[in-house]
């Protein structure tokens, strides 16, 4: 076992862990945080998204123990159900969901995209930012579409 | 994933004498490839040597007229980083098309040349520009760095610590995705500097990354997407599997050499 210590939404937690433990493992099991989803478990599908130190990274392909330090943000950590994060406000009125399995992955994403781009995003630029985020139901069409409106109204934040 | 034990040395002096305790531990660097490949158990290291909190590792800087790369330094910081962009952009645009934006946050170049994918984009760069891989150890050229595919010149306990680019007169990379894993099927990185033209081609050889002796001869009087008319690489040697034949490798490696140069030449 190995003790690790992180901040995660803001709050400092240690845990003793097997050192295979993975960070979407911990999130989910240890924490109990259970927005992050594990789709492909194989670092393509991008439901795992999470932001450690502020850039996204997938949580399915990180060892919590590399963790050490860090800070995490999960999507727990964006908004709450009476205030949604203004890029959660976007999936949700422009319909980028149908099952909502992706969607955790994709806002975190989306969130980053907007950190490293800006808040004009052309949907050229965010289907190629999206590629490591893998939707099964929508084809795409209105989670561009939300990721757009998100930036914009990330921007009268 | 089978168990391990996990270790985070501060120094790469650290590490290594970690490396020689555990002979079968593995370095973990970015572990985009190294955990992946624990997860589906075709590999089972007794332990992890973590770089992550190892010191003076990461960072970008001009040296010369070298672009010095610590091997720390995750894609998304080489794809960004103004320094490259300035001295040698197609290093920054290679950088920025490996994989996806979560899986650049993560993976490193030198995990990416130590793993020596014979599909990874990195190791093109490293042949084709001639850098020199600076290791705990030693100072190791390109050339003699690739030993076939998964395969390098590093040695038990041998950790690498930069990469030195030699700044290239021009230079471009192109490569041919495979439509649904978006690895490269043929990747060809094109480098002039002074009289000297190198050509490396990767995701196409069996033995992994290689230079191709027919384009560079074809590109050595003029460098030139012309040049490359009518040229023909040897379908031998290259890889055969579901994704293309060895034939289709060899029509599309002067193709997408003739793309790079053509990127590499334009104002």
């Amino acid at each position: 076992m190995a003790s690790v210590t992180m901040i995660v939404n803001g709050k400092e937690v240690t845990a003793n862990v097997d050192p295979r433990t993975l960070l979407a493992q911990f999130l989910r099991e240890h924490l109990h945080l259970t927005g992050t989803h594990v789709g492909c478990d194989t670092s393509q599908c991008g439901a795992c998204v999470v932001h450690v130190d502020g850039r996204s990274i997938k949580s399915c392909t990180t060892l919590a123990v590399a963790c050490e330090g860090a800070s995490v943000t999960t999507i727990e950590g964006i908004g709450t159900p009476e205030h949604l994060h203004p890029m959660q406000a976007a999936f949700r009125e422009n319909h980028g969901l149908q099952c909502g399995f992706c969607t955790p992955g994709m806002i975190m994403s989306a969130i980053d995209i907007v950190n490293r781009k800006g808040h004009q995003l052309d949907e050229h630029t965010i289907r190629e930012e999206l590629e490591g985020n893998i939707c099964r139901c929508t084809g795409y069409h209105n989670i561009v579409k939300a990721v757009a409106a998100g930036a914009q109204a990330m921007a009268a934040k | 994933m089978y168990a391990f034990s996990y270790h985070s040395p501060k120094t790469v002096r650290q590490a290594a004498t970690l490396l020689g305790k555990n002979p079968d531990a593995k370095v973990l660097a970015g572990g985009q490839t190294l955990l992946p490949t624990m997860k589906q158990r075709l590999a089972s290291p007794s332990a992890l040597v973590d770089l992550g909190k190892a010191e003076g590792l990461s960072g970008i800087e001009v040296k010369g007229r070298n672009v010095v790369i610590g091997a720390m330094t995750r894609h998304a910081d080489v794809a960004t980083s103004a320094v490259v962009g300035e001295a040698i952009p197609a290093l920054a645009a290679l950088a920025g098309g490996i994989g996806d934006p979560a899986v650049r946050n993560r993976g490193t170049i030198g995990g990416s040349i130590a793993n020596n994918d014979p599909a990874a984009d990195y190791p093109s760069a490293v042949l084709a520009l001639n850098a020199t891989i600076i290791t705990n150890k030693r100072k190791i050229p390109a050339d003699q760095f690739f030993q076939g595919m998964f395969s390098t010149a590093l040695e038990e306990g041998e950790v690498i610590v930069k990469v030195s680019f030699p700044i290239p007169s021009k230079a471009a990379y192109e490569k041919f995705p495979n439509p649904a894993s978006r690895y490269a099927m043929v990747g060809v990185f094109v480098a002039k500097k002074g009289s000297e033209t190198r050509v490396a081609v990767t995701g196409a050889g069996s033995d992994g990354v290689f230079r191709s002796a027919e384009l560079e001869a074809a590109l050595k009087a003029r460098f030139n997407p012309k040049s490359l008319d009518g040229v023909k690489v040897k379908a031998s040697g290259l890889n055969s599997d579901i994704h293309a034949s060895s034939e289709y490798r060899a029509h599309l490696i002067p193709v997408i050499a003739k793309r790079a140069v053509a990127k590499a030449t334009a104002k």
